[in-house]
């Protein structure tokens, strides 16, 4: 059909702007500038938890084991890398308290890795919903960050229970589990909201970012103590393994429960180099969502 | 045989005269302005919804390219959804919107609410529009209560109001009426329950401007009485409502203005009797 109706509608845009300023009217779906977006965001916080929560709690509700399965996840994830690092290629020499060693970065890694695959869901996975309601986008990658928390939370207490059980004793210095949490908590949340944006465009990132994730796994000394590894290796090699976020986080948390592992073992200036980490993927991340806000109902 | 008739259309929307628009500058304030709007689906691969094997005749080059810029592809399938469609609705007013199945009607009101980002072209509206769908996202796996809970605050409530909204919102839609059902997981729903639950939260808010996607449809005819009562109320309370139905029955019993849409383009715009009237003997030509 050639239309001409249509063809006659088509004023110059300047009018339609023109009158749409007059009338107050705004632009639909037009992002909102970072301030409002916060206020917004804050706004919806409930929203944000509440979504979490119920997203955590239907996750196994299909399972016979239901809830079970947030601890034996864990623990069976600690099973299989023991048996396969400590067992079999030995990976454990000359590293004291191999289990809690292990254990710690196993989690501590998964808390990371997790939020990443979550993050890069958290837009494509959930278009229905973005595509039916009003609400800030970065609700979504925020809140599938939560679900993360939740479960790292629960990982958290069966480490404690298998760190005391390998003869680790209760101290105070173990209140530094919780800074270390936000720490890394506020770092995971930036690299979910890049995930988000980057998996909302292009569906391929899903697909590729396991192997991404296990190679980097693999360089943050999970199962192995960098220190010995790398010992040989080139200087700038050792300085790229120890300013590793995920290596900060996982050497700050073995720091704070495992008595073995002194500061001596910890990289120069750690704690900046874990916040600027954090603040650097959560302000560059939270920037790099927002300036997409409007195109997340896209295909 | 479209042709003579769209005449009429284009004066419509304008009253460009700065004098008559000064004059009724009171009761013809613009709500929405629709410029020029094009939308378009973009289809990657064979899954409609872009998750699956990536385009095939795309070169590994601007597929990397894409991958690194994050732009979408120019080339690929494309679905033209909404092609150039301009109008302007006033408050007071309630817009039928009709045309055959894939005219593009549900996508242009998706992309009025924002939730569509448009190819080309600009949407202007006062205030945040809401659009009300029958396929609203739920949780199956949540009870009744926890999606109404969820509804609501995704809809920028408190806890409080949320809580409030609750028992009137469950006990609107009618599924305890044969039994507990607002405690059982939704997948345990017919599909008509899901859908009237669906509709009840979303009518639990006020609206601006409120756009009403085939919900007079669900549910039996006993709950479309009442739904139909809950939109002449919302109607009052919002400045303009725009209605997507099939049944001209209930656009001639609501609507004061209808716009018919067919592949895209706006074929006719004007009183509710006349476009009908077009309507139906286009449909049975």
């Amino acid at each position: 059909m050639a239309l001409d109706g249509v063809a006659a509608h088509q004023r110059p845009e300047s009018d339609a702007a023109e009158r749409a300023a007059r009338y107050g009217l705004s632009v639909s779906g037009a992002r909102p500038n970072l301030v409002e977006y916060i206020r917004r965001l804050w706004q919806h916080r409930y929203f944000i938890t509440e979504f979490a929560k119920a997203r955590s709690t239907t996750k196994y509700t299909r399972a016979r084991l239901g809830q079970l399965w947030h601890v034996f996840t864990p623990l069976l994830n600690a099973a299989v890398y023991y048996l396969i690092f400590g067992l079999l290629l030995g990976t454990s020499r000359g590293v004291p308290d191999f289990i809690p060693f292990l254990v710690t970065g196993v989690f501590i890694f998964t808390f990371t890795r997790n939020s990443v695959m979550a993050g890069v869901k958290a837009i494509s996975g959930d278009r229905g919903l973005i595509r039916a309601l009003h609400f800030p986008r970065a609700a979504m990658p925020i809140s599938a960050v939560i679900i993360q928390l939740r479960e790292m939370l629960v990982s958290m207490a069966v480490l404690a229970v298998i760190v005391v059980a390998m003869g680790q004793v209760p101290r105070l210095h173990w209140l530094l589990i919780v800074p270390v949490l936000l720490v890394q908590l506020l770092f995971n949340t930036g690299l979910a909201m890049w995930a988000a944006r980057i998996g909302s465009k292009v569906s391929d990132a899903s697909q590729l970012l396991p192997f991404v994730l296990r190679t980097w796994m693999y360089a943050s000394g999970v199962m192995y103590s960098i220190d010995i590894m790398a010992a040989d290796a080139p200087r700038w090699v050792q300085v790229v393994l120890d300013v590793n976020p995920a290596a900060v986080y996982i050497d700050l948390m073995r720091f704070a429960l495992i008595d073995s592992f002194t500061s001596a073992q910890l990289p120069p200036h750690v704690w900046a180099l874990a916040l600027g980490w954090a603040l650097l993927a959560f302000v560059g991340g939270f920037i790099y969502f927002w300036r997409a806000e409007e195109e997340y109902g896209r295909d | 045989m479209t042709e003579q008739r769209t005449e009429d259309t284009t004066e419509r929307g304008e009253q460009a005269a700065p004098a008559a628009e000064a004059a009724a500058a009171e009761d013809r304030r613009p709500t929405v302005i629709v410029d020029d709007l094009h939308v378009v689906y973009r289809l990657r691969g064979a899954g409609a919804k872009g998750r699956a094997a990536p385009a095939a005749k795309e070169g590994a080059r601007t597929r990397l390219k894409r991958f690194v810029t994050g732009r979408q592809p120019k080339g690929g399938r494309q679905v033209h959804a909404v092609k150039g469609v301009s109008f302007t609705a006033y408050r007071g007013e309630a817009i039928g919107l009709i045309g055959s199945n894939g005219s593009g009607k549900s996508t242009m009101l998706r992309a009025i609410a924002g939730l569509l980002p448009p190819e080309s072209g600009r949407v202007y509206t006062n205030g945040q529009p809401s659009l009300l769908g029958v396929n609203a996202a739920l949780m199956n796996d949540l009870s009744g209560e926890r999606n109404v809970i969820l509804g609501c605050l995704a809809m920028g409530m408190t806890p409080e109001e949320a809580r409030a909204k609750r028992d009137e919102i469950i006990k609107f839609s009618g599924i305890n009426e044969k039994g507990d059902f607002s405690s059982l997981p939704m997948r345990a729903y017919s599909s008509g329950m899901a859908a009237r639950l669906r509709f009840s939260i979303a009518s639990a808010k006020k609206h601006d401007v409120l756009m009403i996607d085939e919900a007079l449809a669900t549910g039996d005819r006993k709950f479309r009485k009442r739904s139909e009562a809950r939109i002449r109320k919302l109607r009052e309370e919002a400045g303009t409502v725009f209605l997507v139905s099939h049944s001209n029955k209930s656009i001639k019993d609501t609507c004061n203005r209808v716009l018919w849409l067919e592949s895209g383009n706006l074929v006719m715009d004007g009183e509710t009797d006349e476009v009908l009237a077009a309507y139906e003997e286009f449909m049975s030509s």
